[in-house]
């Protein structure tokens, strides 16, 4: 069974990625899905990063209790936990929420509207026409969105560390610019394109081949954000893996 | 002028179709008819392509279409136009933009022209002015002008047709059909209708092909139908109990 749906999805994307028929019109779709893609998840993006951040300096603060470690580590792994786990991973797994579960049910009820027939009838490839704006929609903007949330993570981080008192503000700069690699942003950037595949094809592809009415159609967005967070979080392990 | 050649379709252990074959002339519309499940949407769905039939051919103006592969079918679908029993309306899309997107996705006309298309085809289908609506904005009949009109909109040689008149009261239904016959009388297309819609049965079925368990069953006109000794095709026609009273009549 996993294999017959594996192999149906790379049948799907093999379709996905045909010669369009006419590029102005895909280039506007894309456009209009870097719209919603990005600008959409921007405010949910914004407040989970400053979160993220805020709660990483206040947990390695209570952690960090020995007189011997300078509190500048706080900062350091504030940054590093930020730019190589935290934000490119629990960005996609919130993406994956919002934006899968968004791609899925739009393209399940095309589907099952007949609207996909339409398409098909008019003699448009439409995994093409559906489908790859939002995949290139998502390449560019999940990375952007990614970078945001890495510097709102860090400044998140910041306040919390100096408001609460556990870090000073001299010492949080001097442990975020201490032995900064920056091979881990290539990283986080690698994470955020394969994740901003997973979840965009995944849902692409729970959507397109729904079968039925509207539960079928609510099933397929359960599906898609279920399997894009298993996938999203092995692909994490096997980057990680790779890269590390 | 489509022909079709010993069509079969099975969905796993379950035989749809059982080997059809006919003939589809152009400035006629032909009705497919028969009670569910008899396999009328299944056929029209493989004379476009929707589903692949497990055996026979489509032959559209002696272009086999079966044997094509996606991009050989790509010319013969710009053919096409096709009026889905849900209107299949993208619902992201205005009136005026349902219609243009074929346009949009097909020719190099001047925006200009394509607006006079649109225009053009609304009035066609009595919809003038109601461009910058959407379809959520629309009536069952209307929602039913306007798939009518997109069909047409890149003036089709073969118009399929699934159950035009599903949901619609009677009145609008006639209108429906009307507006169908008008169309292929007028740009000489070969327009297949499924329906079991008896109305239509006797208000355009000049060709009409009934199924029957996966098979054709019969064949002929409207003025033929009632004359018929074929039980199945009788119990059909006569399932209601209006039919029965005006035929005895």
């Amino acid at each position: 069974m996993l294999f017959y749906h594996f192999g149906k999805y790379i049948l799907l994307l093999k379709a996905v990625f045909r010669k369009p028929e006419k590029f102005s019109i895909y280039k506007a779709e894309i456009f209009r899905e870097m719209v919603d893609i990005g600008l959409g998840s921007l405010g949910i993006i914004s407040i989970i990063s400053v979160f993220i951040g805020a709660v990483t300096t206040v947990q390695t603060a209570f952690q960090l209790v020995s007189d011997l470690i300078p509190k500048s580590v706080i900062g350091g792994i504030t940054r590093d936990s930020t730019i190589l786990e935290l934000s490119p991973t629990i960005c996609s797994l919130v993406l994956a929420g919002k934006i899968g579960s968004s791609i899925a049910s739009q393209i399940g009820t095309m589907r099952v509207t007949e609207q996909i027939d339409a398409l098909e009838i008019m003699g448009i490839n439409a995994p093409g026409y559906l489908i790859l704006p939002k995949v290139a929609a998502g390449v560019m903007m999940i990375p952007m969105l990614v970078i945001i949330s890495i510097f709102l993570s860090i400044t998140g981080g910041y306040l919390a560390g100096t408001a609460s008192g556990a870090v000073t503000a001299a010492e949080f700069i001097q442990g975020l610019t201490t032995n900064f690699n920056p091979f881990t942003v290539t990283i986080a950037m690698v994470k955020a394109v394969v994740f901003a595949i997973i979840i965009t094809t995944v849902s692409a592809y729970q959507g397109f081949y729904t079968n039925g009415g509207a539960l079928e159609v609510g099933q397929s967005s359960t599906k898609a954000v279920v399997i894009s967070c298993i996938a999203i979080l092995a692909a994490d392990y096997i980057i990680a893996q790779l890269l590390l | 002028m489509i022909d079709i050649k010993d069509i079969r379709k099975s969905f796993g252990e379950n035989e749809v179709l059982k080997g059809i074959s006919a003939s589809f002339k152009p400035g006629v519309s032909t009705l497919i008819i028969g009670g569910s499940g008899s396999g009328k949407t299944t056929l029209m769905k493989c004379m476009v392509g929707l589903h692949e039939p497990n055996a026979g051919n489509v032959v559209y103006d002696g272009r086999d279409f079966t044997s094509l592969s996606f991009e050989e079918r790509i010319d013969i679908r710009k053919e096409i136009g096709m009026l889905f029993q849900s209107s299949a309306l993208f619902d992201s899309m205005s009136v005026e933009k349902n219609i243009l997107f074929p346009l949009n996705m097909f020719t190099d006309m001047p925006r200009s022209e394509k607006k006079d298309r649109v225009n053009f085809v609304l009035e066609r289908v009595n919809l003038a002015g109601k461009n910058k609506l959407y379809p959520a904005e629309l009536s069952g009949g209307m929602k039913k002008r306007v798939g009518i009109a997109r069909a047409i909109a890149m003036n089709p040689k073969y118009l399929f047709c699934d159950e035009p008149n599903s949901g619609l009261d009677p009145k609008t239904s006639i209108l429906i059909d009307e507006l169908i016959q008008e169309i292929t009388i007028e740009n000489n297309i070969t327009t297949i209708v499924v329906t079991h819609d008896m109305n239509s049965v006797m208000g355009i079925g000049e060709h009409i092909i009934f199924l029957h368990q996966g098979q054709k069953w019969w064949e002929g006109s409207n003025k033929e139908i009632t004359a018929t000794d074929n039980k199945e095709l009788n119990e059909f026609v006569f399932a209601t109990k209006l039919m029965e009273t005006l035929l005895k009549k």
